[in-house]
């Protein structure tokens, strides 16, 4: 019952902090169609961020959040106005092999300040704390603090393009862009203002995930490959979906978790010799593949 | 006589190097109504494009209330005054009948201005306040006309062109848009109408223009041109 329960608890929380990296290519990518294979190098220069900041002024790595945030979307604007306006003159394929050069970029100007080795947090509020709340659920207290923080960011990045004139402009320009060029809107800067909260929501999320998971230059190619999982089990262009996506995704993940709980409870030796752990992302694609079948644009989506 | 509010000079437009305008002029004066008339091909779409900068003219000027507007973008012409209802009306499907027509005020920051502009925009077509919260996708052909229609209505241009504003609809409606097109005109509204509805168009224009194969062919108060030679020509090949 323990190894279940925690399974759960698990697979919620990181259910929620894969929704706050994928919030920004919700954005990006689902709302204003503009491929970013960069996303997990902006979430990497997010955890250095955290990492490198905290150490050095001795703050508590929860300090350096807005740090982070504003580092993320003068990033995402930067690149967005220095180099993928360009890409968009182009076709599709211009995107994809940009972004995908962005990203070794990134990773190899990383590569050259930071080195390659694993770096972790060892000091801060949160790091290595965590409560037993029960019935065998531990929760550690750098998740619970990521999970609340994402659903804020949700909420916030909601209210953004629900209720503000400029989230209008954007919803607008995602929906026609020639439409919205008719009614005034400025949309080369609606694409920059996109990229910007991009930037800012996912190294927000590195910021963050940096207090339980160890950074180094690689290590944004796994982040971004569940992103765009997300992005299109959430369906293209909804926040909301992102976010149920997400938690969809990190039961997923969990699922050796459950295989172990199966195991266990009921003495099935051969579940027992299964690597269940090796094929943790394995199931993502597969249950991603499974959801494309039957609902193509996924599960919120309304574009296209 | 007043200087023209819009004045195009000459303007020359290639689309995929093949020449689409070899040189046309044309001039409205506020208040005026000025319909453009053509076959299918002849460039009048074209022409209000290179107005609102989306097809670039390679030679000529376009000049507005003094100003050449030819280099701008999209947005800056815009917030000048001219707003541009296109053929494929371009509205915003999944959102609310309100939310387009708000965001046809995207350039209006007084919030009493915007909230006068959709009163207008209700009175004149009272059914949409009917269906305010309903999504765009969701009306009528004759609806979504209204709704570019409002939508470009929103932020009180001072010169509003329509391209086909009744293109595909059934006849009925089609009386109806042009109706409208008539009170906007009684109100002082400044109209430049493209329409395939020729005689009507032409009826209740103050000046027209011929367009064929690029260039302008002819020029006249509506009821001058329906029965020039040109038209004829240009309409009935003959």
């Amino acid at each position: 019952m323990d190894i279940l329960l925690g399974s759960i608890a698990s697979g919620i929380l990181l259910g929620m902090v894969l929704s706050l990296v994928a919030l920004g290519l919700t954005v990006i990518f689902g709302l204003m169609d503009i491929v970013n294979f960069a996303h997990g190098e902006f979430l990497m220069i997010g955890m250095y961020t955290g990492l490198l900041t905290a150490q050095a002024t001795g703050l508590d790595p929860l300090l350096t959040l807005p740090l982070a945030a504003g580092i993320g979307f003068l990033l995402g604007v930067l690149c967005y106005g220095g180099f993928v306006k360009y890409l968009l003159r182009g076709p599709m394929i211009a995107q994809l092999l940009g972004t995908f050069g962005l990203m070794l970029v990134l990773r190899n100007i990383a590569l050259l300040f930071f080195g390659s080795e694993d770096r972790a947090l060892h000091h801060g509020l949160l790091v290595g704390k965590s409560f037993d709340v029960g019935m065998g659920i531990i929760i550690s207290a750098t998740k619970l603090a990521v999970a609340v923080l994402a659903v804020l960011s949700f909420v916030g990045v909601w209210l953004l393009m629900n209720r503000t004139k400029l989230g209008k402009a954007l919803t607008a320009t995602a929906l026609n862009r020639q439409g919205a060029r008719y009614m005034g809107i400025p949309t080369e800067r609606m694409n920059a203002l996109a990229w910007g909260i991009g930037g800012a929501t996912v190294t927000i999320a590195g910021a963050l995930i940096v207090n339980f998971w160890s950074v180094n230059p690689y290590v944004g190619l796994i982040f971004t490959m569940i992103a765009f999982t997300v992005v299109a089990l959430g369906g293209f262009g909804s926040v909301p979906g992102a976010f149920f996506a997400g938690l969809v995704v990190g039961f997923i993940m969990e699922i050796p978790g459950f295989w172990d709980f199966f195991a266990i409870t009921f003495n099935i030796s051969w579940m027992d010799a299964v690597p269940m752990t090796s094929f943790k992302y394995t199931w993502i694609y597969v249950s991603y593949f499974v959801i494309m079948l039957i609902s193509p644009r996924g599960l919120f989506g309304w574009k296209q | 006589m007043a200087a023209p509010i819009l004045e195009v000079k000459n303007i020359k437009v290639r689309y995929s190097g093949l020449p689409v305008l070899q040189g046309v002029s044309l001039a409205v004066n506020a208040g005026e109504t000025v319909c453009v008339v053509g076959a299918n091909g002849a460039g009048k779409s074209t022409l209000l494009r290179a107005i609102m900068g989306t097809q670039r003219a390679f030679e000529g000027q376009i000049v507005f209330s003094g100003r050449e507007i030819h280099r701008l973008r999209t947005e800056e012409i815009v917030r000048l005054g001219i707003v541009y209802v296109p053929e494929e009306k371009m509205l915003f499907r999944p959102l609310a009948v309100e939310e387009n027509l708000m965001l046809g005020a995207y350039i209006l920051s007084d919030a009493r201005r915007i909230q006068e502009s959709l009163d207008f925009v209700y009175t004149l077509f009272p059914r949409l306040r009917e269906r305010r919260l309903q999504p765009a996708s969701t009306l009528s052909g004759g609806e979504q006309q209204m709704v570019a229609i409002g939508r470009g209505l929103m932020s009180r241009p001072q010169i509003l062109m329509l391209d086909e504003p009744s293109l595909g609809l059934a006849p009925k409606l089609v009386d109806e848009v042009l109706d409208t097109v008539r009170r906007l005109k009684e109100e002082g509204m400044t109209i430049l109408l493209v329409e395939q509805n020729v005689r009507e168009a032409l009826d209740l224009a103050d000046r027209g223009y011929v367009i064929q194969t690029g260039r302008m062919v002819g020029e006249g108060s509506g009821k001058a041109l329906l029965a020039s030679d040109t038209f004829r020509q240009a309409f009935l090949g003959i």
